[in-house]
This record gives structure tokens, sequence and C-alpha cells, in this order.
């Protein structure tokens, strides 16, 4: 199989590690040959973060470049439209429509654009939009942003349910784990 | 069985199965994770050190008395452990000895993306340069092999895409290696002139000794594809070419990349008809095939400076590459910042206000430079600030020693700054030097260091005392306040600043990301008593924004630090809950 290409793209800080650490057992357990990228260090402290899942019969690049990706999955509207060129021709978008202000929005020094969501549908990219942050503290934390995430992901993807619900069991503290199977549903049928 | 594995995690798993038995390592952004997985093993035992210096010594000490001992830091770490692995390639070592060493090409989170090849070059020591997990941990086992058979360290190149990518590796049980005791040899580890002298051959003789490994060894391969293009290459840059070329190319991945192959590259060179080296940084393999009198290019088309990718390879050697699709708004910038609660930034703040010229240091608090605060004018490298703010105040005299500062972190202080500040109570200029101490080496991760009280386990440990330590040195103005009362800041960096001799300030708070740490409930803004002052908006917390004129706080990320509150003059903040 070709390689598939998913980038997690959001706020540092909001959960992509989890995200990323779920798809990456999720494609393993699948029998695909699997590269995850992550961002460590500065760009952590608030900046934008970007995570690379790489799947296939044999993925060499551990990164996505611009074009490459089938899906993009974003915690975050202007993160959503800032990776957009990397989207293939006929990607998906699945986002949050939550929106957190940049420094320099919040100095004053530029504006967060408006519309984002009609702006990257009318370049004629996919877009799923929906209010994670609001699912998120429905099934019991803000936190659980990222996962509410992945159980939209699913959507598009052909495999079991029963192939997720083990992986989020192998990913998540026994502890969260009811929260975050909730959060999952809760994305998934939204 | 196959598993997902971390390029470092991979190391780590690499020095296991190895038999390693002692790791000493100061932490840097992307090696980290070699030393926090290893420690995960009870067989090796395993420390942070103050810093790279003290880090490689102590993991020779240990290859010393016989056991298998590894170091791990970043690119300009090795800057600092330079001095011993200079000479420590003369002494060569008794049990195997394997230094980490990580790049960060494209400077993710680094002062600058020299390139650590040079480092094997000059002190003549072998390096590997793993391109993915498996190669990581299979290359790991191999570094101890070599130091023993070759009588020397050796270094472990990884880089940012290869430490903090994931990729399948296969693991198996730990061998423990050989014991090798200890043995009195004055004329192998004493590294004085007579000695060392009759040293140098030996290292020169060794070098050609792997040379001659390097031709054959299965670490360099040569992958025969079509021959109209042959690219030399190896780590990370190594999974870019295949993954634009595939099979369309011949390739020669070298896994060593000091000392380099001669009749390896000759031989690939015959069989193709264009020869290009494709790696990032400097021209380093390049330049060894056109001393070998070799037709090659390279940096001619692809850059020096920055990381690769796929495109970036596709687009230099003339393939035509899709750039996307972009929307017609400009999108603003989104660079790190300082979190919500961060106790940096009411020291920050006041430094600001008192327009005080700040010599920075390397960690988080570098953020202080970002606006709106733009508080630090100056960062070098691992305690600059303190030395660099000693001889600014030399030069400038009286002036300069009342409005200047240096700002250093705990973990930057006990790595490199207890010498600039010997230098300060010695010499004796009139200096004020803030430690910010957060109780943890912040930006990394959050990993303890010597004035933590607690080891890599988290175990407790011996804790240095900074009070105590600055007194010891000399200083009698010594005083510790705290960052989130602005006020006592403002008293502290003006009285000191004033003060007819040296002084320490140490500003004491622990990281608002700390799991001990108990966070108040989140402000809230009552809209109408916020007059839209902007007040609040001087100390650039990303909890803060304006909407519809007013002030607004977002209780996802507040912590309840309280110090926008106390920079609002119509008490238009409360505590979310409380009405009124």
């Amino acid at each position: 199989m070709e390689t598939k290409n998913i980038m997690i793209v959001g706020v540092g800080g909001q959960g992509s590690l989890l995200a990323s650490k779920l798809l990456g057992h999720l494609l393993m357990e699948q029998g695909y040959d699997v590269k995850v990228s992550e961002v460590h260090g500065m760009s952590q402290r608030g900046g934008s973060v970007v995570t690379y899942v790489r799947y296939g019969d044999k993925v060499n690049s551990p990164v996505i470049d611009k074009g490459e990706a089938d899906y993009i999955v974003s915690f975050e509207i202007l993160e959503a439209a800032r990776w957009l060129s990397y989207l293939k021709p006929d990607g998906q978008i699945v986002t949050s429509t939550q929106q957190i202000d940049p420094m320099p929005v919040i100095t004053g020094a530029a504006v967060y654009p408006d519309n984002l969501v009609e702006k990257m549908k009318a370049t004629g990219a996919k877009v799923d939009a929906l209010d994670c942050l609001k699912l998120a503290e429905e099934a019991g934390s803000s936190k659980a942003v990222n996962i509410v995430l992945m159980g939209r992901l699913s959507h598009y993807f052909d495999l079991p349910d029963e192939a997720w619900q083990k992986s989020l069991e192998a990913m998540v503290p026994p502890k969260f784990l009811e929260l975050n199977k909730k959060a999952f549903e809760l994305g998934k049928r939204a | 069985m196959k598993q997902l594995m971390l390029g470092n995690a991979a190391v780590a798993r690499g020095l296991y199965e190895a038999g390693c038995c002692v790791i000493s390592s100061y932490p840097g952004t992307p090696s980290t994770e070699i030393t926090e997985e290893a420690v995960k093993y009870p067989e090796i035992y395993c420390e942070w050190a103050p810093n790279e210096k003290v880090a490689m010594e102590t993991a020779f000490g240990a290859c010393l008395a016989g056991k298998r001992a590894f170091c791990g830091m970043k690119h300009v770490g090795l800057n600092v452990a330079a001095d011993p692995l200079y000479t420590m390639s003369y002494t060569g070592v008794n049990a195997g000895l394997v230094i980490g060493v990580a790049d960060d090409a494209g400077m993710h989170s680094s002062q600058n993306e020299q390139d650590s090849r040079h480092h094997a070059i000059a002190a003549k020591v072998p390096m590997l340069e793993p391109s993915d997990s498996a190669e990581a941990l299979e290359f790991a086992k191999l570094a101890f092999e070599l130091s023993e058979r070759f009588d020397t360290p050796v270094l472990l190149k990884m880089c940012t895409r290869v430490s903090h990518s994931q990729s399948l590796v296969e693991t198996s049980p730990r061998t423990e290696a050989e014991a090798k005791p200890y043995e009195k040899n004055i004329a192998k580890y004493v590294m004085m002139p007579g000695n060392a002298i009759r040293r140098h051959p030996f290292v020169e003789e060794r070098t050609r000794k792997l040379q001659e490994w390097a031709e054959t060894a299965p670490v360099n391969r040569v992958e025969l594809g079509s021959t109209k293009m042959g690219i030399i290459t190896s780590s990370t840059s190594y999974q870019y070419v295949k993954e634009v070329f595939g099979d369309d190319v011949s390739v020669l991945k070298l896994g060593m990349t000091n000392p380099l192959p001669v009749k390896l590259i000759r031989d690939f060179a015959g069989k193709v008809e264009k020869l290009v080296v494709v790696e990032e940084l400097d021209p380093v393999i390049e330049n060894h095939c056109k001393a070998l009198g070799l037709v090659v290019s390279g940096k001619d088309s692809l850059p020096l400076e920055g990381e690769f990718s796929q495109n970036l390879i596709a687009k230099k050697l003339g393939e035509e590459v899709y750039e996307g699709r972009t929307i017609d708004s400009s999108i603003p910038p989104r660079p790190p910042v300082m979190c919500a609660g961060c106790p940096h930034r009411g020291l920050f703040y006041t430094l600001s206000k008192n327009k005080v010229t700040v010599l920075g240091d390397i960690g988080c608090y570098t953020l202080g430079a970002v606006a709106p605060l733009s508080a630090m004018e100056m960062t070098l490298c691992m305690g600059a600030s303190i030395s660099s703010l000693h001889g600014f105040n030399k030069a400038g005299g009286a002036e300069a020693e009342s409005k200047t500062v240096a700002v250093i972190g705990d973990s930057t202080f006990m790595h490199s700054g207890m010498t600039g500040l010997a230098n300060i109570a010695y010499n004796q200029s009139n200096s004020t030097v803030i430690i910010l101490d957060n109780s943890i080496t912040g930006m990394t991760g959050h990993q303890q260091n010597p004035t933590t009280g607690y080891n890599i386990k988290g175990d407790p440990a011996g804790k240095i005392d900074l009070e105590a330590l600055c007194r010891a040195m000399g200083f009698t103005r010594v005083r510790v306040v705290d960052p989130y009362d602005l006020k006592a800041c403002d008293t502290a960096v003006k009285e000191e600043l004033a003060a007819a001799e040296p002084s320490v300030i140490i500003s004491r708070r622990p990281c608002a990301l700390l799991k001990y740490v108990k966070h108040s409930a989140p402000l809230r803004v009552d809209p109408v008593k916020c007059v839209g002052c902007r007040s609040c908006m001087k100390i650039g917390c990303p909890a803060i924004s304006i909407r519809e004129g007013k002030a607004q706080v977002d209780s996802t990320q507040c912590v309840g630090c309280g110090v926008c509150e106390q920079l609002c003059g119509v008490k238009a903040f409360q505590s979310a809950g409380k009405e009124g």
C-alpha cells in the first residue's frame, strides 16, 4: 500500500502527543510500517506544533511535506489554516472550531482572521469542523479534545471499532479510560 | 516482537542490551529522552550531572573502572564537554565508552545549528549516525564494540528527526558485558606531555585502522539502483532520498561518518554517471569526496542551513513538486510563549518597567525576549549571562552597573553560572545577578538538578543551598523574592541596582507546570468594571485577550497567579465563582 499521511496540528500543550501515540499503536497493530514524528522542547511552550503520522508497506521519511497529507487533524482553527498547504488535493481536514489567540493577536500586532472554515472550503478543501471543546467538557474534561478528534477521525477509516477501543485501552491510563471512551464516542457520533 | 519506539528510547534500549552500567548526562533537546528512558532499566545507574563536561568525565571514570558507560547531550553540550573528549581520544578507554550527541538542524529548540561531525574529525574519534530507531538501537550496541575493539570513545550522532521520530524496532535481551578490572597504567591514562607525545601516534594509527574497517563495514552499504545518478548520504537525509527516488538512483548509505571510507567511495563513484552528496548542514562528506579528486555536487544546490525534507531534495535535484494551496487571509504567527502562571513573567515585567538592560541565558526564560515584555537583550550560551554582565560592567562603569542585570535559571546556574559568579566575587564588579529559581530544569521537560533536592528517579538527593553558596562566595547582599509579588520584585530590583556592592536576587517560585504545584481558581474579569485600558496586556499572558474592548480570561489556561490583578487600576479581576 502506498504511504498514507496524517498530520496532527495545534497549540503546544493541547495533547497532540497522546493522539499520535494512539494512532501509532492502532496502525502498527494493523500490520503497517509506521513512523511518528513529534515536537519537543521550546516549540511546546504555547507555539504552533505539528506531529506527523505516516503508515504503509514501507515508510521512509518521518515527516510529511507540502501537498502530501491525506488528513489534517487540528485542535484549533487557525492552525488548520496555517497548515492547509500540506493537504493533498483530495485530502480531508478534521478540526475543532476552538480559537486560541496567538501572542501577536493578544498584543494587537496582528488580527485573528475570520470565517476560516469557509475560506478553507473555498480552496476546494474538504473540512469537517466541530466544537470539540464542548464535546470534551460533556465527556468530563476539557483535556479530552484530543480523543474527541480521534473519534471524529475514525469516521474516515475503514477499521473496526474494536481496533480503536483496543488502542485506547493500551494508551490511556486506566483512571481516565471511561472518560476518554465517552469522548471518543461523542466525537464519532457528532 | 516489533514495537514502535522513539529514536532516543531506541538508543536507551541499545545501551541496555549492550550491558551499559553507568550513564551520566545533562538534559538538552533533542537528546534528553535517551537518559530518561535508560533510567527505567534498573540494571543501569543513571544520573543528571550539573553539566556535560562533568557528565563526560563521570562516564570516563566509570569506563576506567571497567564498566560500559554512556553520556548524552545536545550538540552545544558537546562544546562544553570538548575538553575531556579531545584528550580521551588519546587515553582511549578501558571498558566501552559511548557519547550520544544530538544535533538540531532547523533549530527547533537551540541557539545555533552547528554540525557535530566537526568535533568527531577534530577529536579524531569515530562517529556513527543512525537514520531511524532500528539503527539507533543497533548502532548503540555497535558503538560499544568499536569502542573496546579500537580503544576509543565513540560518538553516536543523533538529530532531531531521528531522536524524536518513532519507528519500528525489534528488541533483544541484555547481554552483560565482560568485566574489565581497572589496571594502573600511567603511560596510557596520565596525559602529561611525555606520555601524550607517545599516545598521539596511536591515535593516528587507530584512525587508519578505523578507516580500513569503514571500507567493508556493514553500516556503510551500497544500494544499487539506476546508475544514472549516485547519491552518498547518511542519517535522516537517507530517508528523504529513499522517499523521493526509491530505487531510481543508486545510494551509498554511510552509517559511520568519521572516519570516511576512501576505496568504497571511489568504487561507488566509478559505477555512477553523476555523483551527488545529500547531507544536512556542512559539506563534510562532499569535501572528503573533493579531496579524493572526485567530481561531485551537493552544496551547489542544497542549502547549508535548516532541515531537509523530501520536497526540498526533490526540488533542488530537479523534480516537480506540488506546493499545496493556501487561503487569502494572512495567518498570524504563533511563536512559543511563557505559559499562563509562569513565575518568570512577574520578574520580567518588573525589569521591563524599570527599563533595565537584561543579559540573559538559556532556558524557558529566554522567552522574556519576546513581545510584549521584550525584556532580554542578549542570549549566547549556558552561563554567559553572568560572565558577560561582569565584562559589560567593567567596560561600562558605574552607569552600566546601575541599570544592567544578568538573569539565569537554577539549572543553568548550576551548569556554568557559578564560575561567572566567582569572577564577579573575585574581580569585584558591582553587578546584580538574578537567579530565576523555578525549582526544576524547565525547557527540556522537568529534569531534577542539584538545587531541587531530588535525583533523576525522583528520590531524595543532595540539595545545594543557593543563598549559602552565594554568601560563601563573598556576596553579602543575597535576597529572595516571590515573582508573583510585583511590589516586592520592584523594590528588590531598585535596591540591588542602587547598592554599592555586588548582589544576588533569587526569584523563587516553582514552575507552574509541576504536578505538585497547587493552582488557585482562575480569575475572571468583571466587564462592568473593566475600562479596557489594556494595563493587564503588558505582561503577555496567553490567558488574557481583549474581546469587544474588554479584557477576558481564558479559564482553561488561567492558573490564578494574580499578576494581572496587581496591574488593574479598577479592580476588575476577581476569582471565578465570587460575585461583586
